[in-house]
């Protein structure tokens, strides 16, 4: 056996950051270590850009915020954990403020906050429009301080050791040298992002493969709300590069091929020169991504040879709000699509974007498994349901690393040292697991590529699982995947070099990626409605009397899922219409 | 459309010249030459991803975001450090176009090199928030900081950590222990920061580690950072006061 610590966190994010740094704090005789395949300040919250709510404004109220995000989650959200998401994310922010985040101002030095999707008051705050950038590189720098946090820069973790229904630590890849290690922990935390990479055309970054929820499932902890699957409704065609939604929030239009402002059609409200809140251009995702896709059916859409697109229009809000307020739109803008939007329209397509589902946790991040715990987009707690409000998600990775963080301390705190027969246990599972990554993979010239299968199993989700699904297409959607999920089994690593072995990498993701886009699609056809991002055209209506429910998938010994119902917690807001623009 | 598929539909192609290295096989570098498609909207990382996915699964270089903002796939691209994805293929038509690892870093392999050492630096420059009166209580609100007090330090917050400026300094080629462009530069954005309040520690630092005296103002970190940060700038100002701070040191001894 390798290293032991106390509490491991897996992923270097702004929900693993938000953790460690909450136990080094609080907790500064514990153990603590951090492993992530990439270095902290490579992962995905860095590519966020509008912002994160959180009630602020005089005129705002957390019963606003509460309100908001649960009709915007289709009544689906857990509402004692969406309270205690509002309540706490002001001062989460707050405390990114105290550690030199560089929010945004008013002229008198306030913290200034904008406008988003689906929220009725302005509380997000922004820092320019790369809010992930910033937040993520203030946690990271601010946890450099704590030198006792012991950091696994570039290790990939290939499987958690669990036994008797709890964790013990991982088994894990150092890059660099191809040593595999196991390391033992009291508590594991899974912050390890989402799974964009399941679909062919998506905004995420090329390492979110959804680790964490694979590596969850596998060891016996349910995932939950997979077929929850989010399409911003502005990406550049081609690189899936996102134009952040706080383009519209600063007042711009989404047009049609006539130049039209086709949001009126779809019961989102009517167009006034500037934006009003919960109307329009500042609906929420799900229903503003779908009447894009109607404009397209309708062929009101433009043809190009990345798909058809809609035009984003900034140009009337000048030269220096765009620079002050979206200077990172223009950047990518200029260099990506080779067009200014201060003159001219934005192409944009629908693209995906986030993962509502993800690892069940309890309102503490804690799993089923004993001493498993997750956070941030891994994680499904679920303040999301079936949709997310722009701006909730880097709030969530706060609010919820540090409780997840809080929660592992004290469970540590809680349990005893390992037994014998428990160790013996543990160091078997990580030879088996040594010998697995040695001999079945490593070096292994296969018939199978993984290039393929990766690009096969891209398409065959964006047809089963896109904005609008049906039974058949999931059905045959998932039987593709099990024909992959077999020619993936006789797939290779061609390359046997151990340093910085990419081709390994690739392969550990996509067998991720397959059991992940396996338990989307079982969720998507057991769902027999239409709610939020989940959207079936055999059965358009949503049906609080069949599926006011979350749906876990487990995974059965034998290689199998299963899905089983879990109430959703109602609270105080009874279910109801989803009422934008008027 | 998928790059492969893109791929597919491409007729004109460009040479990459790849620096591979096998620290297992290979005693020294040596260049790998690949046909890839020559598409308007190619950038370089896409070239290396029809590499790795079509011709050579072996190839090894980092890349997350391919948007210019995580800071992974920094490289020497036709002999200037850049960031892969910002990179366009097109702008070295009709190639060939020369693909090494940064300099200045030890090589892990092919493109990958061991930015180890930038980040045993970070660290010592104490980037990071530090109050006299140690941490306020977040309770009582946010520091209030004016527009003007943001514009202060924001170019020096801009920095993606992609080690360009590393691979062009000449200074920290000659010496590693030159604190370097970025390290100087973040310290730079706390100590002008209005809510910070470190500056005379970090400056400590930076004269006792002769980490900053090093820079020649050369100028290569500014010009090729991608997100204008200016690091020369930030070492100029950092010096300057390191002169002035030492002039008072021997007028002043500390205490005084």
């Amino acid at each position: 056996m390798g290293a032991a610590h106390d509490v491991l966190i897996v992923g270097g994010g702004a929900a693993g950051l938000r953790a460690a740094i909450g136990i080094s704090q609080s907790s500064p005789d514990l153990d603590i270590a951090m492993i992530s395949k990439v270095y902290p300040m490579r992962s995905h919250t860095v590519s966020a850009e509008g912002g994160a709510a959180g009630v602020a404004a005089e005129d705002d109220t957390i019963e606003e915020h509460i309100y908001d995000t649960i009709s915007g989650s289709d009544w689906l959200g857990d509402q004692d954990a969406i309270e205690a998401f509002v309540n706490e994310a002001p001062h989460e922010l707050l405390q990114l403020e105290h550690w030199g985040c560089p929010w945004s101002r008013q002229p008198d030095g306030q913290i200034a906050v904008r406008a988003f999707g689906g929220m009725k008051k302005m509380r997000t705050w922004f820092a320019a429009d790369k809010t992930g950038f910033h937040l993520l590189h203030t946690l990271f720098q601010t946890s450099l301080k704590y030198s006792a946090l012991r950091r696994y820069d570039e290790w990939f973790v290939t499987r958690l050791l669990v036994d008797d229904g709890r964790v013990h630590g991982v088994v894990a890849v150092e890059l660099a040298t191809g040593e595999i290690h196991a390391i033992t922990a009291k508590a594991v935390i899974l912050a390890t992002g989402g799974c964009g990479k399941v679909f062919p055309f998506t905004t995420n970054a090329n390492i979110n493969t959804g680790d964490g929820m694979a590596l969850a499932l596998r060891a016996g902890a349910p995932l939950k709300d997979m077929e929850f699957v989010q399409y911003h409704p502005t990406g550049l065609p081609f690189t899936g590069i996102l134009i952040t939604e706080a383009a519209r929030a600063e007042g711009g239009w989404l047009l049609n091929k006539d130049g039209y402002r086709f949001l009126q059609d779809y019961d989102l409200g009517k167009p006034t020169p500037t934006p009003v809140l919960r109307s329009m251009e500042l609906g929420p995702r799900d229903r503003v991504s779908q009447a894009i896709y109607g404009e397209i059916q309708k062929g009101r859409a433009i043809d190009t040879p990345y798909g058809a697109v809609v035009n984003l229009d900034l140009r009337h809000l000048g030269a220096k709000l765009i620079d002050t307020k979206l200077p990172f739109v223009r950047e990518l803008c200029l260099k990506y699509e080779r067009i200014d939007p201060v003159k001219e329209l934005i192409p944009v397509r629908p693209v995906v974007h986030y993962m509502m589902g993800g690892v069940h946790t309890d309102i503490n991040g804690a799993t089923p498994i004993q001493g498993l715990y997750a956070a941030g987009e891994t994680a499904c707690v679920s303040i999301n349901g079936a949709n997310r409000l722009g701006s909730n998600s880097l709030p969530e990775t706060l609010v919820f690393g540090a409780r997840a963080g809080n929660a592992a301390a004290a469970y540590v705190r809680s349990v005893g040292d390992r037994s014998g027969a428990v160790e013996a246990a543990i160091r078997a599972q990580a030879d088996d697991e040594v010998r697995r990554l040695r001999t079945e993979l490593i070096g292994r010239d296969g018939s199978e590529r993984v290039p393929e299968i990766r690009e096969q199993m891209q398409h065959t989700m964006e047809t089963a699982a896109g904005i609008y699904r049906n039974g058949p297409d999931i059905a045959t959607g998932a039987g593709e995947l099990g024909e992959l999920q077999e020619r993936m089994a006789k797939a290779g690593v061609a390359d046997a070099s151990r340093a910085f072995n990419t081709e390994l990498t690739a392969a550990l993701e996509l067998a991720n990626m397959l059991d992940v886009a396996q338990s989307m699609l079982i969720s998507a056809g057991q769902r027999e409605e239409s709610r939020g991002a989940h959207q079936r055209t055999d059965f358009p209506k949503r049906d609080d009397t069949r599926f006011l429910v979350h749906q876990l998938v487990h995974r059965d010994d034998d290689g199998g899922l299963r899905t089983e119902h879990l109430p959703v917690t109602i609270t105080r807001w009874q279910p109801g219409e989803r009422i934008y623009g008027r | 459309m998928t790059l492969q598929a893109a791929a597919r539909e491409a007729e004109e192609s460009i040479t990459l010249e790849v620096t591979r290295y096998e620290p297992d096989g290979d005693t020294e570098p040596h260049t790998q030459s690949y046909e890839v498609p020559l598409r308007k909207d190619w950038t370089v990382l896409d070239g290396l991803n029809y590499v790795k996915n079509s011709l050579d699964p072996s190839l090894s270089y980092r890349w997350s975001c391919r948007m210019g903002v995580c800071g992974s796939c920094g490289m020497n691209v036709g002999g200037r450090p850049s960031l892969s994805c910002g990179t366009f293929l097109s702008d070295f038509a009709p190639g060939p176009v020369r693909v090494e690892p940064l300099s200045n870093f030890p090589v892990i392999r092919d493109l990958v090199v061991d930015i180890t050492d930038f980040l045993e630096k970070l660290p010592t420059v104490k980037p990071w928030i530090i109050r006299d009166d140690g941490d306020v209580d977040v309770h009582a609100g946010e520091f209030l900081q004016t527009p003007a007090e943001l514009d202060a330090y924001s170019q020096f917050s801009s920095c993606i950590n992609c080690m360009l400026c590393y691979s062009a300094c000449p200074v920290y080629g000659l010496d590693p222990d030159f604190t370097g462009p970025a390290a100087i530069a973040l310290a730079e954005r706390y100590n002008l920061d209005s809510r910070d309040q470190g500056a005379r520690e970090r400056l400590d630092v930076l004269i006792e580690r002769e980490g900053l005296w090093g820079c020649t103002f050369v100028g290569e970190c500014t010009r090729v950072c991608p997100k204008h940060v200016d690091p020369a700038s930030a070492i100029q100002r950092y010096k300057l006061k390191a002169a002035q701070e030492s002039v008072r040191a021997v007028l002043l001894p500390r205490g005084a």
